[in-house]
């Protein structure tokens, strides 16, 4: 094995400018993928949206106990009264939504070739509002979280299944994938660091969770975030938490920074459905 | 009121030389135990060194296991300079290490470091 590994990585040493010349993000989705699988062989690829129960026995029994009375499932319902909620110009989130009940959720994040950016879930209900002349929502947390988990829980069961149509797309998966092996912080780590190496490992009592099957979850109830707010959280929300422990220089949420991010993560998790909200630890 | 004034600064700064010699000369181990106690906090604290979050080691609890137990540390380093790189800065043996520059991003200041090193020698 160790002298496969060694031929290996000599090979990739001589391919290298080859390989950064033409980014594949299929290839980088099967090393992705089987970086786990070799990891965790007993884990079956569909379970990866569990996160750290996923992988850890123990936890999984309290988790599932946890998720008989859903801390989340009151938001679901507060979220679908919004949803319905008519703005002051009469028309609602279903005019921007028509399709909202059916599940909308698989759809995004979304590379917009027009508009040469990626449009997530949480940035097109705050475009909905503007749109009809309310105000936007603040992100990552309270209500905007509400409406998101009702638009989840009616894309439960839906594949992820992220496309990168051109070489613009390619650029923002590009940035999402530079950051996520960067190392960066005072503390110098990157999520590589920790959701992959280290993946299985205990930081202190914390179980470090895989990165495949991250986004299939969000907005997610963390008794963390009870602290500051209601519990719920966005997927940038997390991002931002991650980025504080290493003591790295946070971004907006929804910024180009944390899109990108969640392009190349979400479509690192095509093949797996969605299962938010999600409750964790 | 002058010569006695000077008297009295005199042997005060004899008492204090003489103190001093008393806490430092006689008992060099005592005071490497006080260097090893600050160190033992530093690594120990976390939002200082937060050692236990990766590694394993004795007096502590709630240990991660993501670098490997930290135990006869003489033996692995019988060069204590060895033992400081790898503090300062582990990615002088390993670029990729997840553990971090404590020194070099001034997680710790050099004192601190240098009171760790103590500790981490002692185990
Ligand atoms: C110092 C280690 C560390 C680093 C570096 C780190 N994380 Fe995390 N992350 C954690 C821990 C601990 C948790 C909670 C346990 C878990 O779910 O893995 C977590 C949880 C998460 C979750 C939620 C997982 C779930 O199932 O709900 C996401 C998403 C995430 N991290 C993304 C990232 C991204 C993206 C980065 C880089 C910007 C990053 N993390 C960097 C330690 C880290
Ligand atoms: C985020 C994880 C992490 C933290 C925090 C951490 N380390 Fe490490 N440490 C490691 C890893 C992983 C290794 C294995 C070597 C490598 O990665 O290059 C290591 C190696 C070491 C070694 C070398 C051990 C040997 O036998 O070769 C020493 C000594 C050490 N660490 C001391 C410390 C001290 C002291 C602190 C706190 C001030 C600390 N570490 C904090 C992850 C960590």
């Amino acid at each position: 094995m160790k002298k496969i590994a060694v031929i290996m990585s000599a090979l990739c040493v001589l391919l290298s400018p080859a390989i950064s010349l033409a980014t594949n993000p299929e290839q980088d989705l099967k090393d992705f993928r089987n970086e786990y699988a070799s990891r965790f062989p007993d884990v079956p690829f569909a379970d990866f949206i569990n996160g750290v129960y996923a992988i850890d026995k123990a936890s999984r029994e309290q988790w599932e106990s946890m998720e008989e009375f859903p801390p989340y499932e009151i938001y679901i319902d507060k979220g679908e009264k919004l949803f319905n909620t008519p703005f002051k110009n009469g028309k609602s989130y279903a005019d921007c939504f028509p399709k909202a009940k059916q599940g909308i959720k698989q759809n995004y994040p979304y590379f917009d070739t027009t508009r040469k950016e990626v449009i997530t879930l949480e940035m097109a209900i705050n475009e909905c509002r503007k749109n009809n002349g309310e105000e936007p929502l603040k992100y990552g947390t309270g209500t905007i979280t509400h409406i998101e988990a009702w638009l989840a829980y009616k894309s439960r069961g839906k594949k992820i299944n992220v496309k990168i149509p051109n070489a613009d797309a390619l650029k923002w998966y590009e940035r999402g994938k530079t950051h996520f092996y960067t190392k960066r912080g005072q503390l110098n780590m990157a999520c590589a660091d920790c959701h992959i190496k280290y993946s299985g490992h205990l930081i202190r009592a914390d179980i470090l969770g895989p990165a495949l099957g991250h986004t299939s979850h969000f907005p997610t109830y963390r008794s963390d975030w009870t602290a500051s707010g209601d519990g719920m959280g966005s997927l940038h929300r997390r991002y931002d938490g991650c980025n504080q422990q290493v003591r790295a220089k946070a971004f907006p949420m929804q910024s180009e920074e944390y899109r990108s991010l969640e392009y190349f993560e979400t479509y690192m998790s095509n093949g797996l459905v969605l299962n938010g909200p999600g409750s964790r630890k | 009121m002058r010569p006695t004034a000077k008297f009295v600064s005199t042997t005060a700064s004899v008492i204090a030389i003489l103190g001093s010699l008393a806490l430092t000369l006689p008992a060099k181990s005592l005071a490497d135990e006080a260097t090893i106690k600050e160190g033992k906090e530093v690594a120990f604290d976390r939002k200082k060194g937060n050692c236990l979050s990766c590694h394993k080691m004795a007096g502590g609890s709630l240990e991660g296991n993501i670098g490997p137990e930290l135990v006869a540390m003489q033996a692995r380093f019988p060069d204590k300079s060895k033992l400081r790189d790898q503090i300062y800065d582990p990615r002088t043996s390993n670029p990729a290490t997840i553990m971090p520059p404590f020194g070099k991003h001034e997680i710790l200041t050099a004192t601190e470091v240098d009171k760790v090193v103590e500790f981490i020698h002692s185990l």
